[in-house]
């Protein structure tokens, strides 16, 4: 078995709504059926209340308000699942109700 | 087996290259476990077969013996890399629970070729590594010639596989025919990649010459074995027929100075009829599909062509009814162009400029020089010679293949009313 980061992106505008309510129905019922395959996941806060930090090259850091890239998409959550091989995590991202799409990435195995 | 004399042993080793080199790396696949494993060892193989089928005799099936002496050599590696090293992620677990009898006994070899079209050809990944991939890993091209026939540096070939490779790898991109709920979409991929390497074989997007050959004739090889690992497939048949149908008149489209011929003034009795009649035969097998695939309607339409005696004797109303259909089962500005093209020759030059105007603020279409040059050809029709010079010196300036550049110089050096400014 394989691990895979299933990154979810919404319209910010989206984000910004969402901020405090429950699991929606949708989101309830895919957590249910994909049980057996998801090892964890969260909604993220809006990307306005991001943090970005980067190194500065001179062994600092920068400290910018918002997200790392700006972007019309931000990421609104993420799963991390477990599937045999990239077909099968890409038929569970399917399912994955979200606004705009996802991004599925497999998780490096680091030993 | 006798011994052989060493022109007839390269002969043999290179054509089992150019039939046997997939069935070979698909079966060695199987055992390597990784894509790079199982092309060394496959490439060993062939290089072992120049070196002794002459001594000890070129063998009576020699895919047979290069996919044993293939998978012994990636059973080789796998033991010494299991030993070594935890290596990198694999696209399968090999088969170690294979004895090497199993592993290398000639008869049961399953014919994997069909996994590793879906392999190279999976939507996760880029259109032009899925095209690169098939080349390398399904025709046994080599970088150079992949890079010599795209005119692409070959660096650039190279970076497109390996990263391919290691998506393959490290995303376990599956070596599998996907299940019968995804086969029909995933088989659209697949026959695209295969009709992308013909008509650029075809028509080549730049260079000296019309055609280049031998991608045409690996797209037509691949097409082919598609048919023999599919032969239920109406889409696969449909692709399959299109090929020959439009290939069947390769010879007629240049003349002997290698210039541009139009099928307007093509030789029709140098169509190849021996493909035409194979082309027909499939054709009517795809059409029975329902609803027909945009191969099939695109094989209907080259097969009246290839069928009509005469450039003036042709069915210009069964052609636009063609692409009617086409335009409700693929709408997309190409198909959009050529049945407007249809439309001047069904009903007349004027109505078919109406619609080519219509489609000249597609941004899709703003590149393609095929507009600008039907454009002129109308305007040249109805007399309006400034015009149509206008349009085929747009045409030119988007045009970087040196056949169809020769042949719109030739068309706009005919217009009437040249001076000299």
């Amino acid at each position: 078995m394989a691990k895979y980061l299933v990154l979810i992106f919404q319209d910010e505008t989206v984000t910004r709504q969402s901020d405090g309510e429950s699991i929606s129905p949708a989101y309830q019922e895919f957590m249910q059926r994909r049980a057996g395959s998801l090892l964890n996941g969260a909604a993220l806060q809006p990307a306005t209340t991001a943090t970005s930090i980067r190194r500065d090259g001179s062994g600092g850091f920068s400290v910018t308000d918002g997200p790392f890239a700006e972007s019309k998409e931000v990421l609104g959550g993420y799963f991390l699942v477990e599937a045999g091989d990239l077909d099968e995590a890409l038929e569970i991202a399917k399912e994955v109700p979200a606004g705009i799409g996802v991004e599925v990435r497999p998780v490096r195995m680091v030993s | 087996m006798p011994a052989a004399a060493s022109s007839e042993v390269a002969a043999a080793v290179a054509d089992a290259h150019r039939r046997e080199w997939a069935f070979v790396l698909a079966a060695t696949l199987r055992v390597a476990g990784d894509i790079d494993k199982a092309e060394e060892a496959v490439q060993d193989a062939y290089a072992s077969a120049l070196a002794t089928w002459g001594p000890r005799g070129i063998p009576k099936n020699p895919g047979a013996w290069l996919t044993v002496t293939a998978r012994r050599r990636a059973l080789d590696m796998h033991r010494r890399a299991a030993t070594e090293q935890r290596a990198l992620p694999k696209l399968l677990e090999p088969e170690e629970s294979l004895t090497d009898d199993q592993a290398l006994a000639a008869e049961d070899i399953p014919d994997d070729r069909l996994r590793l079209i879906f392999t190279c050809c999976h939507p996760a990944l880029a259109p032009d590594a899925r095209v690169a991939l098939t080349l390398r890993l399904l025709c046994g091209l080599s970088t150079a010639d992949i890079a010599r026939a795209f005119l692409v540096p070959e660096a650039t070939i190279a970076a497109r596989i390996t990263r391919a490779k290691k998506k393959i790898a490290a995303a376990r991109i599956p070596y599998r025919v996907p299940a019968a709920s995804e086969l029909h979409e995933r088989i659209d991929g697949v026959l695209s990649v295969v009709y992308l390497v013909y008509t650029t074989g075809h028509t080549a997007p730049s260079g000296a010459d019309l055609m280049r050959r031998d991608l045409a004739e690996r797209g037509l090889e691949l097409a082919g074995m598609l048919r023999v690992l599919l032969p239920k497939d109406s889409d696969v048949a449909g692709l399959l027929a299109l090929v020959l149908l439009t290939d069947a008149r390769r010879d007629a489209r240049v003349d002997h100075n290698r210039e541009l011929v139009l099928l307007e003034d093509q030789d029709r009795s140098a169509w190849d009829r021996a493909a035409i009649g194979e082309g027909v035969a499939l054709l009517r097998e795809a059409l029975s599909g329902r609803p027909p695939s945009r191969f099939a309607l695109m094989a209907a339409i080259a097969a009246v062509h290839d069928e009509s005696g005469s450039w003036s004797g042709t069915d210009w109303q069964e052609i636009l009814g063609l692409y009617d259909l086409l335009m409700e089962r693929w709408p997309s500005p190409v198909v959009q162009l050529n049945r407007a093209i249809a439309l001047g020759f069904a009903v007349g030059p004027a109505e078919g400029l109406a619609e080519l105007d219509a489609l000249g603020a597609d941004p899709q279409l703003a590149r393609y020089p095929y507009l600008a040059a039907a454009r002129a050809d109308f305007l040249a029709r109805l007399g309006r010679p400034g015009e149509a010079r206008v349009a085929f010196e747009e045409a030119l300036i988007l045009t970087d293949n040196d056949a169809e550049r020769n042949y719109l110089r030739a068309r706009l050096g005919e217009l009437p009313g040249l001076t000299k400014g």
